[in-house]
């Protein structure tokens, strides 16, 4: 277990080093941003002193070392735009994205598990084909279309809620329920074809057969043997958080972490940029770390090491 | 891989079983996907014939007839889907739209799969270090969301839609990639990829015209899983206003700009949005039931 977690450690560390050379080549590689961000036709010397000021003057694998070294010691650069720490504005907007994510994420759990095994349980019955449909429909339907819909029946058409903005807690509902229905239906359909993997297995049977309640053998021994290719799917949620809060937070004027991602791809505030898809990575990596030694609590063969083998290959 | 069977049920040999066979397939369908399957042909031939059935160029002005509503709404029959807030037919601009919304989903799903397969054969075919790049780059392609990397992309070069298409390109290759070097590895174990190897063909004609038709059925599903949410990318990022560019408009374009005027004129963005939910469960519905179908590994 110990030896599996540290090879998922390491790989989480290459996968974060491989983002950020990812970032740092195209970054390099598109030109020169002293062009960008000052207009073509500022004077020579004045685009000279923004790359002297910017460190663009170096040789390419100085400016590579260089930055690494930074990234050790905790500068993560400045907003080439407002010239405050990068780091600072995306850290800044966090709270705001949790206020939407978590409540999301705890709902989007309820739906998509209590719907994926109801399904399971009662499968090809109609509630199933039902709650299929209804799982794909929801998962086809992009955000940006659920949230403007909402918004279109609830805030203009009703007059219920508010339509955008992060004043009161009312503003929250609707950008809440756009972010976890989508999550809720994938979530559902792993739920529903992992529960009847497990329900077919001898163990099921020899539960029921031994005369146990039915919501027994449901609770104890169905769903935690369901629960384990279910938590990829979450691992991959809870990193993706800020993947999804980008549209959402866009058609709801929420000030959070994506719409800071939006607005500083469209001005190119590079050093924003970089410092939120380093903050993307590492949720990933740390999400996916946490899935692996959740892993090992709820599959005792992961923990002895029988199971690893077949997880990494 | 495939049993005999169901090779012969995926790939008839000749255009009278081949005509044979599609009618079979389209009875075995439920009433859904038939529905679906028509839809996506409706949305295909919209895409096509765009051109011919636009009433107005889709970029025409009428500043006299800003924001008319739609026949059904109260309208003039002039402009059947009403007009935007620049007197643009809402129709013609609609159906330029699935046509370009289309075409980048197509053109990406394609470059997605032969990006992919081409990894996948190269895995297999030499093992060893190469194999391990390729699940490198597969993990790592894996575990970012792929909107963030579009998004930094668009960041630091720019757009066009050259640049875009190629973007969108990237979307899913790493899907088929893994089935293509899980497949081949399989296949190169079994004797026909031998016999034709001591027969003296080269490792091209072996992987094209042997291997490939052989794993063609499981890779055809996973692009039409890959193409609806190729879609949905497309639209979600030209919706950010960081996909396709003004003047040109897709679907996720449309409902961007229509934004706008929800409280005043919803008709600019409900029909495009209309177009991209259907279409994308559509074709999601049709994958998932060829899936069921035609996936041996499922079974």
């Amino acid at each position: 277990m110990m030896r599996f977690l540290v090879i998922r450690f390491f790989r989480g560390l290459l996968t974060l080093f491989l983002v950020l050379s990812f970032a740092f080549l195209i970054l390099r590689s598109t030109g020169d941003p002293a062009m960008l961000i000052m207009s073509a036709d500022a004077p020579p010397e004045a685009l000279e002193a923004f790359r002297k000021g910017w460190g663009l003057d170096a040789p390419l694998w100085q400016q590579y070392v260089g930055y690494f070294k930074n990234l050790a010691h905790g500068h993560f650069g400045y907003s080439m735009r407002d010239k405050s720490p990068a780091m600072d504005l995306v850290l800044a907007r966090i709270p705001a994205t949790l206020t939407l994510a978590l409540p999301a994420f705890a709902l989007k759990l309820l739906i998509g598990i209590s719907a994926g095994v109801y399904a399971a349980l009662h499968r090809n019955t109609w509630i199933d084909r039902l709650l299929i449909s209804m799982s794909i429909a929801g998962y086809t339907m992009p955000s940006f279309v659920l949230g403007l819909v909402l918004v279109l029946i609830f805030a203009v058409g009703l007059g219920w809620l508010p339509s955008g903005g992060d004043a009161t807690w009312q503003h929250a509902i609707l950008p809440v329920i756009t972010l976890s229905l989508g999550g809720a239906a994938v979530l559902a359909r792993f739920t529903r074809s992992a529960m009847l993997e497990v329900m077919g297995q001898p163990y099921i049977r020899t539960a029921s057969a031994k005369g146990l309640v039915w919501h027994r053998v449901v609770l104890h021994h169905a769903m935690p043997n369901a629960a384990i290719p279910t938590l990829t799917v979450i691992g991959f949620m809870i990193g993706s958080l800020i993947a999804g809060a980008v549209v959402v937070e866009s058609v709801f004027s929420w000030p959070g972490v994506g719409r800071l991602l939006v607005t500083s791809v469209a001005n190119r505030d590079l050093a924003v940029v970089q410092s939120l898809l380093l903050l993307v990575a590492t949720t990933m990596v740390t999400a996916n770390l946490v899935v692996d030694i959740l892993y090992g609590w709820i599959d005792p063969r992961v923990r002895t090491g029988q199971a690893a083998q077949g997880k990494t290959a | 891989m495939n049993a005999p069977s169901l090779t012969e049920k995926n790939q008839p040999e000749d255009a009278v079983s081949s005509g044979k066979s599609a009618a079979m397939l389209i009875r075995s369908m439920p009433l859904l996907v038939r529905l679906c399957a028509l839809w996506t042909v409706v949305v295909l031939l919209i895409a096509i014939s765009a051109d011919f059935i636009s009433p107005y160029s889709y970029s025409q002005l009428d500043l006299l007839a800003r924001l008319n509503p739609p026949v059904f709404w109260g309208g003039s029959s002039d402009h059947w889907l009403g007009t935007d807030e620049l007197g643009r037919d809402v129709m013609s601009r609609l159906f330029h739209s699935v046509r370009i919304s289309l075409l980048v989903a197509f053109i990406s799903t394609l470059l997605s799969a032969t990006v992919g397969v081409l990894m996948g054969f190269a895995a297999a075919h030499f093992r060893g270090w190469v194999e391990q790049l390729v699940l490198t780059l597969v993990d790592f392609q894996a575990s970012m969301p792929f909107m963030i990397i579009a998004l930094a992309v668009l960041a630091f070069f720019g757009n066009t839609l050259v640049l875009f298409i190629a973007l969108m390109g990237f979307y899913g290759w790493e899907r088929s990639a893994r089935i293509a070097r899980g497949l081949t590895i399989a296949a190169n174990e079994q004797g026909y990829a031998a016999a034709v190897y001591d027969l003296g063909a080269s490792p091209w004609r072996v992987y094209l015209l042997h291997i490939l038709p052989n794993i063609a059925s499981t890779l055809i599903v996973s692009i039409t899983l890959t193409f609806p949410e190729v879609i949905l990318l497309e639209s979600g990022l030209s919706f950010l206003g960081l996909g396709v560019q003004p003047p040109m408009t897709s679907l996720g374009n449309m409902v961007g700009y229509g934004r706008e005027y929800l409280q005043t004129a919803p008709w600019i963005l409900l029909a495009p949005s209309m177009f991209i939910v259907v279409t994308t469960f559509s074709v999601s519905m049709l994958g998932d039931w060829l899936r069921d179908r035609l996936d041996p590994t499922l079974n």
